[in-house]
């Protein structure tokens, strides 16, 4: 079981310009649970999740990871860069479009962090970094570059990538959304071994069939706000609010054939 | 008609004369690749001085070409009081004239990298030192060497213009030997010959590097 972290967001706004792309956003986010953000294209699902790492900066609210505040020492006052850097050591992200590093291996993408940030010597950086990648079923596959894996193959050494950093807490942002469709498979089963293991995750997705089975809450998003967030089952199959019943027929019509 | 043997025998001359042109050029790349560093890593900075500073090194070096500022540097200094050889003056200018240019590829190469990249690194909590030498300079450096090449073969053919302060590379050297021989033609040919090896081995080299950094 991983030490899991748990994430309150407060009344948070997000302004591009006079775009107002986050709208007051509530969410709470208990330990070791796995919530996921649906909504149709530009909601705003990337913007609040990379809110969480303050890889976006809101403008007002809070996200705080176990009570502290990230991106701000109080309301209006930024952090250091190096108590956000400390921070976000215990945050592992995972893009939509992988962003391994191209000049590097699988294995050294997985020690990178684990020697820079973590400030281990490099034998055992390697230790736990082939230990990371093993999990993820890519033992084999160490001394590859990324040009030489499949895009399944890619995201999971970016899974391994993060948890070798041994995370409370795990944001996604469309982990398959970049994959052919025979890969996602493979992607979310090593998603579910995480969530069954305990670790708190933030997971943007269109897939439905794994907000249903694995999320403990599903959060819809539309126009920068939160619609509604509620136990799978309620936003998933019997939801009240016509936006959703709205978002879910247009994605059932496109699934069915 | 065609001496042939004045023609072979031009190329002793000439290649005597073609290291300085190597000297030339090579220096001046080696000056422009660390000077460029830095007016790139100005051009990024986030002080407002700097970065205009950088902008307008560019733009004249750019906008002015190479003989002038050779010209300039070769008449300027004396009249400052500065006495330099005319060797190092033209390494100087030509190395600063290629700083332009580099600054510019090296800009372009860093501003090509995906954000994800740089945003991978940050989310684990690298910092802002270690996110440059790790992941954004060795990659920008790879995908600039075909330009760099490029711009080291543009500099092979421009330190020809040095021959205007007095320094006997390859174009002087045959200006010389086409006066006391009466055949510029067969000199010319010859310098054009050697300029044309020069510049065949850096296209090798940059495609063998090339090839090598295609992982
Ligand atoms: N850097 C930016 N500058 C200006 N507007 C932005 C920026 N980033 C995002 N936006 C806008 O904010 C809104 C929310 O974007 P966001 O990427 O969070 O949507 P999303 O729900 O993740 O969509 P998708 O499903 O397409 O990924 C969009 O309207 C987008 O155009
Ligand atoms: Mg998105």
């Amino acid at each position: 079981m991983v030490q899991a972290s748990s994430v309150e967001i407060r009344g948070v706004n997000k302004f591009y310009g006079p775009f107002q792309a986050l709208k007051d956003i509530d969410m709470s986010i208990a330990p070791g649970k796995v919530t996921c953000l649906i909504g149709p294209s530009g909601s705003g699902k990337s913007t609040l999740l990379r809110c969480i790492n303050f890889l976006e900066e809101y403008d007002s609210g809070e996200v705080r990871i176990d009570g502290q505040l990230i991106g701000y020492e109080a309301p209006g006052r930024k952090m250091s860069a190096r108590k956000l850097r400390a921070m976000r050591r215990s945050i592992g992200m995972v893009f939509q479009q992988f962003n391994l590093w191209p000049h590097m291996t699988a294995i050294q993408n997985v020690t990178e962090g684990l020697v820079r940030v973590r400030g281990m010597k490099k034998p055992e950086a390697e230790a736990r970094a082939a230990e990371a990648l093993n999990k993820v079923g890519l033992g084999d596959k160490m001394g590859n570059h990324p040009s030489r894996l499949s895009g399944g193959q890619q995201q999971r050494v970016a899974i391994a990538r993060a948890i070798a950093m041994e995370p409370r807490l795990m944001l996604f942002d469309e982990p398959t959304s970049a994959l052919d469709p025979e890969l996602v498979g493979e992607v979310l089963t090593v998603m579910k071994t995480l969530a069954a293991e305990g670790m708190t995750m933030v997971v943007v997705t269109h897939e439905m069939g794994f907000a249903a089975h694995v999320a403990d809450q599903v959060a819809f998003m539309e126009k920068g706000e939160l619609v509604g967030m509620d136990i799978p089952d309620r936003i998933l199959h019997q939801p009240e609010d016509p936006r959703i019943q709205g978002f879910l027929r247009s994605y059932h019509e496109r699934n069915s054939f | 008609m065609f001496s042939i043997p004045t023609f072979l025998d031009s190329f002793g001359p000439l290649f005597w004369a073609a290291r300085y042109t190597l000297l030339v050029s090579g220096l001046g790349i080696a000056l422009g690749l660390v000077i460029g560093a830095l007016i790139c890593a100005a051009r990024l900075s986030g002080v407002a001085f700097l970065r205009t500073f950088a902008a307008l090194w560019v733009s004249f070096l750019r906008g002015v070409p190479l003989l002038v500022q050779l010209l300039l540097v070769y008449f300027l200094l004396p009249v400052i009081g500065i006495d330099v050889p005319a060797l190092v003056a033209a390494v100087v200018t030509v190395g600063i004239c290629a700083s332009a240019y580099i600054s510019e590829i090296w800009r372009g190469a860093i501003g090509a990298l995906p954000r994800g990249q740089t945003e991978a690194a940050r989310a684990i909590g690298m910092g802002p030192g270690d996110v440059w030498t790790r992941i954004v300079l060795p990659q920008a450096v790879t995908m600039s060497l075909p330009a760099l090449i490029n711009e080291l073969i543009l500099l092979v053919k421009a330190s020809s213009l040095v021959s205007v302060v007095g320094i006997m590379e390859i174009t002087r050297a045959s200006q010389a030997q086409a006066a006391t021989t009466f055949r510029p033609m067969e000199v010319y040919l010859a310098a054009a010959c050697i300029y044309l090896m020069i510049n065949l081995c850096l296209a090798a080299l940059g495609r063998y590097l090339e090839h090598r950094m295609a992982v």
